[in-house]
């Protein structure tokens, strides 16, 4: 019974440093800098006992459920040896996953409100939320290719940064293209399609698949998946920017 | 009963969230590998802790972080706290000096954030015991969250100055792509990875918080066209510091070696 109370502890501990920056910060700039009292702190201090204990089921659930499911996945395709299969499946995980993602939902309707500002888009309800429709699937689309030809890579094992310069270039030129209103959110799409459950599940995948494969090594082939999944909604979005 | 409400409510967003990965997995399992999962049961009571820690902290966030870190992003961008409002004469005329206050904050709250970045935090275990405790999962972490802290405060810095995102970008994957080519090739893709994983459940809310508070208080700004982009540099940034981090710890280990060797023929 020792053993997984001091292993719960560890994890309590480390949670609780993980989160101590963040107290500190806005402890040091809510009482020196802004000189002001905290707002009701029996609820701050419920909310961050949550938080602590959040982090550490989180971390559990990692390691006993996310990544050896990942990990059982890559180890499954491997053995089939159907690259079609796991091409599907692999977009379709990047494209099931981006398609729900609250925070991508969140940007897209912003995004169509600075586009119906700017005069691009007809300003009525219907006009917004089918922009902000659309921006999700090609989003979600983007992401689903994304994930794909990552997984080819590793399969591949071709060099990561040639698609990833190649794709940095592309939206360099693509920018100086697209309608100002679009960079910004195309920029900012990059950054939020890949959601907190997704990550450690295609991370264990990719690295998995590595593993799994003869001549492949784990560091070198398997991450990028998440540096694919981020750079092509941004190419994706800036060109539906020019499109529409 | 309104901690109940609020639990239920965001478990089951996050029950959601959750529902299109199980479909697809489901599937693929029956119709595609067809063969059962190992340790089915252990993997499925880790996805209910998964969902339940989720839950948990997000909970906990709002109530105890977000409010006030929200607040805390609009009142330091205010005129009252930034002393723009000592030279009130010309409105159009900002001074970027004005500021430090903001990006010192934030620099510290980019920081703070990431550390505790629950996707950072998966992406670090798997690299440690991927590369067989070569990278530390705590030092991987650092590094992302000093790129973080760095690119966050100098999106602050465009906001202010209302200077083109696209010049600040560019120019960052410029010297990515140099980069690149100096480092080794096995950090390389964990470094593209950490850009994707710092801008999550923890970082989004405030950073974007902060980003359309000052456009919203910096004289000729506006909020729906500048608030944007800080998100792009929490995102580019940690590439640099991680691959930065990453030369400089194997310049520091030739340079050892080769006082070692010098040592040792003297």
């Amino acid at each position: 019974m020792k053993g997984p109370v001091l292993a719960l502890s560890r994890r309590l501990f480390g949670a609780a440093r993980d989160l101590a920056p963040i107290i500190v910060v806005i402890a040091f700039f809510q009482i020196v800098v802004l000189q002001q009292p905290f707002p009701n702190l029996g609820s701050v201090v419920v909310g961050l006992v949550c938080v602590v204990l959040g982090l550490t089921l989180f971390i559990q659930g990692l390691e006993t459920g996310l990544f050896p499911l990942g990990e059982a996945l890559a180890h499954a395709f491997a053995r089939k040896g159907s690259v079609t299969a796991l091409l599907a499946f692999g977009f379709c995980l990047g494209f099931g996953t981006t398609i729900a993602e609250p925070a991508l939902i969140a940007i897209a309707a912003e995004a169509a409100d600075v586009a119906s500002e700017a005069g691009a888009l007809a300003d009525n309800d219907a006009a917004r939320e089918s922009y902000a429709f659309n921006l999700r699937i090609v989003v979600a689309l983007a992401v689903g290719t994304a994930i794909a030809l990552g997984v080819l890579r590793i399969l591949k094992g071709w060099p990561i940064h040639v698609p990833i310069i190649g794709g940095y270039l592309l939206v360099t030129v693509m920018t100086a293209f697209a309608p100002d209103e679009i960079v910004g959110v195309a920029y900012d799409s990059g950054g939020v399609a890949t959601s907190t459950i997704t990550v450690p599940l295609v991370t264990a995948l990719g690295v998995g698949l590595a593993a799994s494969i003869n001549g492949r090594n784990a560091m070198v082939d398997g991450f990028g998946l998440i540096a694919f999944a981020c750079l092509s909604p941004m190419i994706f979005v800036l060109g539906y920017g020019m499109v529409v | 009963m309104g901690f109940l409400a609020d639990f239920v409510h965001t478990a089951f967003g996050t029950a959601v969230d959750v529902l299109p990965i199980a479909v697809i997995l489901v599937v693929f399992q029956a119709l595609v590998l067809k063969r059962r999962v190992p340790n089915l049961g252990r993997i499925l009571s880790g996805f209910v802790a998964v969902l339940l820690g989720l839950t948990l902290f997000l909970i906990g966030l709002e109530q105890a972080l977000f409010p006030i870190g929200e607040t805390m992003a609009r009142q330091l961008a205010a005129p009252e706290t930034t002393g723009a409002a000592a030279n009130p004469g010309d409105a159009t005329q900002v001074d970027w000096r004005d500021y430090l206050l903001v990006y010192a904050f934030a620099a510290a709250i980019g920081f703070a954030t990431t550390i505790a970045e629950p996707p950072l935090i998966a992406v670090a275990l798997k690299a440690e015991e991927a590369s067989g405790g070569l990278i530390g999962s705590w030092g991987l972490r650092i590094a992302v969250a000093v790129g973080v802290a760095v690119g966050v405060s100098l999106g602050a810095f465009r906001i202010v100055t209302g200077t083109p995102l696209s010049w600040y970008i560019i120019a960052a994957y410029v010297v990515v792509i140099v980069q690149t080519f100096r480092s080794s090739r096995s950090i390389v893709p964990l470094a593209y990875d950490s850009g994707g994983v710092t801008t999550s459940t923890v970082t989004v809310p405030v950073v974007a918080a902060l980003g359309l508070g000052l456009a919203a208080n910096v004289p000729g700004r506006n909020p729906l066209v500048d608030g944007f982009g800080l998100i792009a540099f929490a995102s580019v940034f940690p590439i640099m510091s991680v691959l930065g981090y990453s030369m400089a710890t194997s310049w520091l280990n030739r340079f050892r070696r080769a006082r070692r060797l010098r040592g040792e023929t003297t």
